[in-house]
C-alpha cells in the first residue's frame, strides 16, 4: 500500500491530480452548498452544458478551450440567473433551451475544426490527469474566491437561501449577491467539469451536500463537510481508477454515489429522529 | 421614544395595483396609526397579500401614494417587522431558530456584515418575548406549527419594529397556540402598531381593534363593526362568517338576519 501511495506520489501529473481535487472540492462543497439549497441544480447542470460551446468555438480558433469554457459559463450562468429571477419556476423551459443551443454550437464548431480531437473527449468525461498549471492556477483561484465570499457574505447568503422576500425587506441586496452567487456557480462549474467532466458536474456539486444535509442541520457545517467528502471522493477515486485503469471522473463519481447510497441507508440507525415537538410547551 | 401614539405610520392614497391586465387593488385609501392593531379580512384572491406587498415595497402601484414613516416605501420598510406565510418555506431547509431571528438584525446593504453583542442581545430578547429562548437551537423541522410561527414572529420583533405586518398569522396552527400567538400579538400592541391579515373573521375578531375588508376595494372606516352591507360587497354572500359557530360580539347584531337567509 504504502508502495503503491509513494509510487502515485513520484509522478508529477500525479501530485498535480491529487492537488486539483482537493481545490475543486473546496469550492464544490461551498458553491454546490449553495446550489442545493437554493434549489438551482438545474442551472449548474444548464451552465456545465453550455459552457460547451466555449470549448468548441475556442478550439476552432486556436485558443485555450478551458478559457472559452469560462466565457461561455459565465455568460449562459449571468443569463440563466437573470431569467431565474424574472420568471421563477417558469424559468426551467428557458434554461433548458440554452443548455442545448450551448451544446449545439460546441458540437457544430468541433466538426468544423481540422485535425486528431481526442483531448476534448475530457471536457465530457472530464480528465483530471492532465490538468496543465492553468487549470491548477485557475482552481486555486476559484477555491479562495469561493472561501472569501462565504466568509464575508454568510449571513446575507444564508438569507438569500432561506426566504429572499424577509432579506428584500431589511434591503439587502439580493439582486448582486444572487448574480454574484451565479457567477461562481459558473465558475465553479468550468473547474469542476476538468475533474468530472460537464456531464458529471451536477453530481460533484449535489452528491457531498446531500449527504451532508442528511447529518447535518447548519448550513456552515454543511459545507465544511461537503468539502470534506468531495476531497475523499477525488482522491479515492483517484488511486482506485489508477489501480484499475478505469476512467477516473467516472469512478469519483461511482465513490461519492456509493457513499451517497450508504449514508442514506444507514441515516435511521445513526440518527433516532427527534420527533417534532407538538405540545405547546408554555400557554400564556 | 416620545412619540405621539396617533401618528401615522403606514398610509396608502388613492392607491391601484395590478398584475399584468388584471387589476387586483382599486383605489385603496388606509392609515396605520401607532397605536393600531387592525386586522384585514377577505376572500382568498381579494388583494389581500397585493395590499401588503404594495406597503413592503414589494409590488409598485400602477396609481397612488405609499409612505411608511412619511417615506418611499423601500426606505420606509426597515421600520416594518414582517411576518409571512410560513407555509411557503422549505420545512426541512437546515437552519436553527436562532439563525433564524438572527436574520431580524440584518442591515440595509452590506455594511455590518457580522452581528455585534447589541444585535445577540435584541434576538435573545425577540427569543424571550415570544416564550421560545429554549428552542433556540432546534431546527426548524423540529418545531410545532405554533413554535414555527412564533419564531418567525420573533424574528420581525428582532428588527426593533414600529409596525408588525401578518400575513395569515394562524394558518394552520392549532386553536389553542392560535389563541397564544393572539394574546402575544395584544401584548406586543401596546408599543408597535398591527397590522394582520387573515381569511378567517372569527380568529381576529376578539383581539383587533378594528377591522377592515379588502376585495379590491379596501372598506375600512376605523371602526371594529362591519355592516352586512359591506360583507355583501365583499364576500357576495355572507354564510361562510357564520358557519364557524364561534361565540363573537362583533357580528352579533348581523348574525340573526344572516341566519334567517341560511
Amino acid at each position: 500500500m504504502i508502495q503503491f501511495l509513494s509510487t502515485l506520489w513520484s509522478y508529477a501529473f500525479m501530485r498535480n491530480a491529487l492537488l486539483a481535487g482537493v481545490l475543486v472540492s473546496i469550492a464544490c462543497g461551498i458553491i454546490g452548498t449553495l446550489v442545493v439549497l437554493n434549489r438551482i441544480v438545474f442551472i449548474s447542470g444548464g451552465i456545465a452544458h453550455a459552457a460547451y460551446g466555449g470549448v468548441g468555438i475556442a478550439y476552432y480558433f486556436g485558443a485555450d478551450p478551458v478559457l472559452g469554457a469560462v466565457g461561455f459559463s459565465l455568460l449562459s450562468s449571468l443569463a440563466m440567473g437573470l431569467v431565474h429571477r424574472k420568471e421563477g419556476q417558469r424559468a426551467d423551459t428557458i434554461i433548458g433551451v440554452m443548455w442545448a443551443i450551448g451544446m449545439a454550437i460546441g458540437i457544430i464548431f468541433l466538426s468544423l475544426s481540422p485535425g486528431y480531437k481526442a483531448d476534448l473527449m475530457s471536457y465530457l468525461f472530464g480528465s483530471i490527469l492532465a490538468v496543465s498549471t492553468l487549470d491548477l492556477w485557475l482552481m486555486m483561484g476559484i477555491a479562495l474566491l469561493s472561501l472569501l465570499f462565504i466568509a464575508l457574505f454568510y449571513r446575507q447568503l444564508l438569507a438569500l437561501s432561506f426566504d429572499q422576500t424577509f432579506a428584500t425587506v431589511r434591503n439587502v441586496p439580493v439582486g448582486p449577491l444572487y448574480l454574484a452567487m451565479i457567477t461562481l456557480i459558473g465558475l465553479t462549474v468550468v473547474i469542476a467539469m476538468r475533474v468530472v467532466g460537464l456531464i458529471m458536474v451536477i453530481a460533484l456539486l449535489t452528491i457531498p451536500p446531500a449527504i451532508a444535509n442528511l447529518y447535518l442541520k447548519d448550513m456552515r457545517a454543511i459545507m465544511a463537510l461537503s468539502a470534506g467528502l468531495s476531497m475523499l471522493f477525488c482522491t479515492a477515486g483517484l488511486m482506485i481508477s489508477y489501480a484499475l485503469n478505469l476512467p477516473s471522473g467516472a469512478v469519483i463519481i461511482l465513490v461519492g454515489g456509493l457513499v451517497y447510497v450508504l449514508a442514506a441507508l444507514l441515516r435511521p440507525l445513526l440518527i433516532r429522529r427527534q420527533m417534532p415537538a407538538e405540545e405547546i410547551s408554555i400557554i400564556g | 421614544m416620545e412619540l405621539n401614539p396617533h401618528e401615522p405610520v403606514i398610509s396608502l392614497e388613492h392607491v391601484w395595483a395590478s398584475y399584468e391586465a388584471d387589476s387586483v387593488l382599486e383605489d385603496v385609501n388606509f392609515t396605520l396609526y401607532r397605536d393600531d392593531f387592525v386586522g384585514l379580512i377577505g376572500p382568498n384572491g381579494g388583494g389581500k397579500t397585493t395590499l401588503i406587498k404594495v406597503i413592503l415595497g414589494l409590488v409598485k402601484p400602477r396609481k397612488g401614494r405609499v409612505s411608511v414613516m412619511g417615506q418611499p416605501p423601500e426606505v420606509g420598510r426597515q421600520v416594518i417587522g414582517y411576518v409571512p406565510q410560513f407555509q411557503i418555506y422549505d420545512k426541512d431547509f437546515p437552519i436553527c431558530v436562532w439563525d433564524v431571528v438572527s436574520m431580524g438584525r440584518l442591515k440595509p446593504g452590506l455594511s455590518r456584515l457580522r452581528m455585534d453583542d447589541q444585535d445577540k442581545l435584541k434576538v435573545e430578547e425577540a427569543l424571550r418575548q415570544m416564550d421560545i429562548l429554549d428552542l433556540r437551537k432546534r431546527t426548524i423541522n423540529e418545531l410545532s406549527g405554533g413554535q414555527r410561527q412564533r419564531m418567525y414572529i420573533a424574528r420581525a420583533l428582532a428588527v426593533e419594529p414600529q409596525v408588525l405586518i401578518l400575513d395569515e398569522p394562524t394558518a394552520s396552527v392549532d386553536p389553542q397556540a392560535t389563541t397564544h400567538i393572539y394574546q402575544l400579538l395584544r401584548e406586543l400592541n401596546t408599543h408597535v402598531a398591527i397590522l394582520l391579515i387573515s381569511h378567517d373573521v372569527m380568529a381576529i375578531s376578539s383581539y383587533v381593534k378594528t377591522i377592515g375588508c379588502v376585495n379590491r376595494r379596501l372598506f375600512y372606516h376605523g371602526a371594529k363593526e362591519i355592516t352586512s352591507e359591506i360583507l355583501g360587497s365583499v364576500y357576495g354572500c355572507p354564510v361562510d362568517l357564520i358557519a364557524h359557530g364561534v361565540p363573537h360580539r362583533v357580528l352579533a347584531e348581523h348574525d340573526q338576519t344572516q341566519e334567517k337567509q341560511q
